[in-house]
This record gives structure tokens, sequence and C-alpha cells, in this order.
């Protein structure tokens, strides 16, 4: 393990797949699937939520079984924008983003003082604990989550077009991606990743290690925040389960399933774990032993990933 | 209101005991094997489903018990012989994903075999009803509840603080490359901690089946209360397990009764209905900041 470095024909091919992505929507209404607008930007929410994760857990090194607190927190804080009349996203979003970054600087200024398996269970706690907030503040919602009157403008454009928000998603992904893939090369990133590698040699060279890991823990927070904020667009609720803790396992899952600490791996693995999920509740209402069996699998005999196959980490 | 706390201290007596089941064998497999289980909570619940199957067929709570508990062992077994004992020398990463897997597996073949509602399953008829202490009255099956909770707890005590087995596990808890090279097989204690783990596991899934409904998903609210208690306690430590086990079991139920109406007390109604439920939801959590803000490594660290 070592810095990440992007492998020759990762930058061609993910060009190659924006284009497809950007022609998608016009593909599907040609096709009469326009349904499929929507599944595919829950899709690219997913990659997003989950590449905020693997910054954290990838680069960072942090184990954080809480993210989706933060997920949960960007969703809530879009819908409360929603019922102050807030509904300009160019508004909304950024209060989102700052939100759950602010409560991810909490978590982590908390759960950062302890290392290994008390850094999991801590986060997940906390986690939890935003959960039973969040489903006990009865002006919220409660139980039932508080839903959004409708979706928000950005600037001057409505995202109640499908196409629109989809869009947003892509954006919101493709910036996201482009920062964390220079994040990685910057100072910051080679300091945290160094910090993952060898957490005492960084301390004695004289780096503020809890500051950076702080910071990177924030940065995932806020882009998680993100991302719940445009998963409330798309659904229309703000739900109390958005905060759960299966909700971390599955943006875990992806994660792992992508490829821990490979640029991409967040969006792989949202992609494969949303259109397995997708294929296979199609055919039996059962599909989550097939997924868990699949998983064990993962774990047992290809435990680097699928982005293992588009990038190296050299050892 | 006297006799409200008083029944409410022994509710969570009686809650922190069973935690303590839970939480005495999870904390065990954290602390020898610097292993996560997610599954523990899995554990419970097939205990539990188990525990009503049993006594369903056999018409008689007590067999049931007996046979659910047995049929969680040799499960916690071949799990343990099958899946977790690959999983110790990997990362915490294939940990999590494994058990999370286990999860998952576990939900849904319990919701194939005995569908979505919740099971029943009835108290021994002869403890159905209430008795008399001090002046009020308490359901007789609770009472044995916190009966039976305070002999494993004695009975773990004895075996983990007095016994040769005992002295093992606690070796290999604070160091286990030291217990390996003083000629302990880790490897075989850890199994039998495992099954035993397990065995406590349906052991408090069952006997809290009366009282909660035997329902896919019971595993998991639990489990999280468990971490906090190992949190609290210090990984790895029996007496940390048991400590926190009661003090999350009290201050949670004693929380949830009277916060609301002490608020009502101190605040303005309106302010004081809206704060009190989430207070009481979110205290156990608060209480585990505040003492991992001055202790880090919990109350009784293993690895002092």
């Amino acid at each position: 393990m070592a810095f990440y470095r992007p492998a020759p024909y990762q930058k061609p091919l993910a060009i190659v797949l924006l284009l497809a992505a950007l022609a998608l929507p016009s593909v599907l209404s040609a096709f009469g699937q326009e349904f499929y607008v929507g599944f595919a930007t829950r899709v690219l929410i997913f990659a997003l939520a989950a590449s905020s994760l693997n910054l954290v857990l990838g680069f960072g090194g942090m184990f954080s079984l809480g993210h989706a607190a933060f997920f949960g927190a960007g969703a809530y804080v879009a819908a409360i924008c929603m019922q102050a009349g807030i509904s300009d996203a160019l508004l909304a979003f950024p209060l989102a983003m700052l939100a759950a970054g602010l409560l991810a600087l909490l978590v982590g200024a908390l759960s950062l003082r302890t290392r290994g398996v008390y850094f999991i269970m801590i986060t997940l706690a906390f986690a939890q604990m935003a959960y039973y907030l969040f489903v006990s503040a009865r002006a919220w919602g409660g139980d039932d989550g508080l839903p959004l009157v409708g979706r928000m403008t950005l600037g001057g454009l409505s995202l109640s077009n499908d196409n629109a928000l989809f869009f947003t998603a892509l954006s919101a992904l493709t910036a996201a991606i482009v920062f964390l893939g220079r994040l990685a090369d910057a100072r910051f990133g080679r300091t945290i990743q160094a910090i993952r590698e060898n957490e005492t040699r960084m301390e004695a060279l004289g780096y503020p290690v809890f500051r950076y890991r702080l910071a990177c823990f924030a940065l995932g927070g806020a882009l998680a925040g993100l991302a719940g904020a445009l998963l409330a667009n798309l659904t229309g609720l703000a739900s109390p389960n958005l905060l759960q803790w299966m909700q971390s396992g599955t943006l875990l899952v992806m994660v792992i399933i992508g490829g821990v600490g490979y640029l991409y791996g967040g969006v792989v693995g949202a992609v494969v774990l949303l259109c397995l999920e997708e294929v296979l509740s199609g055919f039996t209402l059962h599909w989550h032993i097939g997924l868990g069996v699949l998983l064990l699998g993962i774990v047992l005999f290809a435990p680097k990933g699928v982005a293992a196959l588009f990038g190296k980490r050299d050892d | 209101m006297l006799q409200l706390i008083l029944e409410q201290s022994l509710n969570g007596l009686q809650f922190g005991l069973m935690l303590f089941l839970l939480a005495a064998g999870l904390t065990l497999v954290f602390g020898i094997m610097d292993c996560i289980n997610l599954a523990h909570g899995s554990l419970y619940m097939v205990g539990a489903y188990l525990v009503a199957a049993a006594a369903q067929a056999a018409d008689s709570f007590w067999i049931g018990l007996g046979a659910g508990v047995a049929g969680a062992a040799v499960l916690g077994l071949l799990l343990e012989l099958s899946l977790f004992r690959q999983l110790y020398r990997r990362d915490h990463l294939s940990q999590v994903l494994a058990t999370f897997a286990l999860i998952l597996i576990a939900n849904e073949s319990v919701r194939m075999i005995w569908g979505a509602q919740p099971v029943m399953l009835n108290p021994p008829e002869a403890l159905s009803g209430p008795v008399e202490i001090g002046g009020f009255f308490y359901p007789a099956y609770r009472l044995v509840i916190i009966a039976f909770g305070l002999a494993v707890a004695g009975m773990l005590y004895l075996l983990v603080a007095k016994s040769r087995i005992g002295m093992w596990v606690r070796a290999g808890a604070s160091n286990r490359e030291m217990t390996e090279a003083l000629g302990i097989n880790v490897q075989r204690l850890f199994t039998a901690v495992f099954v035993f783990g397990a065995a406590l596991c349906a052991l408090a899934g069952g006997l809290l089946g009366p009282l909660l409904a035997v329902q896919v998903g019971m595993g998991e609210s639990v489990l999280i209360l468990a971490f906090v208690v190992i949190i609290i306690g210090g990984i790895g430590s029996i007496r940390g397990a048991l400590v926190g086990s009661l003090i999350v079991g009290t201050v949670d139920t004693l929380g949830r009764a009277l916060l609301p109406t002490l608020l009502r007390a101190l605040l303005p109604a309106d302010a004081a209905s809206t704060l009190g439920p989430a207070l009481a939801s979110i205290l156990i959590y608060l209480l585990m900041a505040g003492i991992l803000f001055f202790k880090p490594q919990g109350l009784f660290p293993a690895r002092a």
C-alpha cells in the first residue's frame, strides 16, 4: 500500500463513460424508458456518497461506520430549507454541505481520539444517536420523515424535470471526482495517505496528524451532505432511515466492492450494487441472501475490489 | 413517584443484565481476537427464533429455552469453524463486510422460514402473574429474568476471575502473542469463547422474547447498545461489560420513564414535550460521549 496512482487508461475511459452518461437521458427517451432516468440519478447520488466515504476510508484510512449520519443530515437540511421557504439549491446545497460538515467535525473531534475497533464502534454509535434524534424530532416529521413540497430550483432552472436533476447529479459527481483526484495528488492528499500508512512517522515529522484526519473526516461528511440533499430532491422525502446504520453498511459495501482507496472505487461500487439490486429484486423478494453470499465470496476470494482493475497502488 | 422509580430501577436492572449477556461474549471476541463482529445481534435474533420454535414444538418454555440455547451454540460453532477462523487474520474491513453479509443472510433466512410477522413467545404460565414485593406489584417473569441474569453474571465472574480458563481468556485479551508464546492454544480458547458467546446471545434472546417481539431486525438495535456498553466498559473487560451494561440499562430505562416528567417541572410544557423524548433516546449516547472524552479507553481497559 502506498500512494494512489491512476492507471494510464483510466482518464480516457472516464471521459468516454462521462460522454455516455451525458447521452443517457436522450437514449432512454428514444427507447421510451424514461423511468430509468430516476434510477440512473439514484446511482449517481449513491456514487457521490460512496466516493465521499472512500475519501475518509480509502485515502484517510479512517474506518467510519457512521457515514450515513452525514448523508441523512444533508437530506434533512434540504427538506428543512424547503420548509423554511429556501427553494434555491444554490443556497440550500451549500447549507446542507456546511451542516453535514460541521456534524462530521463534531463527531470526528470526539471519535478520532480513539483507534481501531473502538473508532468503528464509536462512529456507529454516534450515527445511531443522530438517527434517534431525528426519529424523535416531531417538528421534523419524526418516524415518517420530512417530505419536500416539491423539488428545488437551481438558479433559474427547475429541478422538477427528471433530466435536469440527472444532469445536476452528474455535474456534482463529476466535480467531486475531479476534486478528489486533484486532492489525492495535492499536498493534503499525500499527507493523509501517508498518515494512513504510518501515523507515528508523520507525527514524528511534525505533521499535526489529528487535524489532518479531522479535516479529511469533515470534508467527507460535507460531500455526503451534498449527496443527501440531492437524494431528498429525487425522492421528495428526508427519512430517518437514511441515517440508519444499515445505510452506513450499504455505503461501506459499495466502497469495498468498488475498491477501497481507488479514485473510482465508490462510483464502481454504487453502479455494481444498485444494478445488482435492480436485477436481483426482479427475480425474488429474498435477494438479500444472494447479496450476502456474494459479499462473503468477495471477502474470501477478491478482497481488493473491482476498481483494483482500473488503477493500482504500488506496494 | 417513589414506586415508579423503584419499578423502573428494577426494569433497568433487568435490561442491563440482559445487555450484559450480549456484551460479555462480544467484548471477548473484540478483545482477544481484535475481530469486529456485527453479526452478534443476528445470533441473538436467531437464538430467540430457535427458542420460540422449540418452545412451541415442546409446549414448554423451559425445554424451548434449553433447546434454543443449544441450537445457537451449535450454530456458533459452525460459524466459528467455517468463517470466523479465516477472518481473524484479515483486516477490520473484511471482518465488517463479512459479518454485514451474515446479517443480510440471517435476516432474510429468518424471514423466509418464519415469515415477516413477529413470532409469539409466551412466558411459562406459573410466572405470568405479578408478585408483591415491598408494597407494590411486579411481574414475576421479570424477577426470574433478573435472577437468571444475576446467576449468569456471577458464574461468568467466577469463570473469568477465578478459573484457569478465565485466566487464559484474560491473558489472551491483554496480550495475545505473549499468551500464545506461553503455550496456550488461543485458537481453541477462542472457539470456546465464541460458542459460549453465541449461547449467551440465545439465552438473552429467549428470555427477552416474551417481553419484546421476536421479529426480524431485533438484533440490530440491541447490537448497537451492546457496542455502547463495550465502549463505556472498555474492550475485552468482563468487569467493564458488567458495569457498562448496568449503567446503560438503568440510565436508558430511567431516562425514558422520568426525563419527560422532570423536564416538565423545569421547562414550559411545550418545550418539555418535544425535548423530553428526544433527550431520553440519546441519553446513553451523550453518556458515552462524556465517558469517551475523559477516558478514551473506557472505564476498565483490558490493555491498560
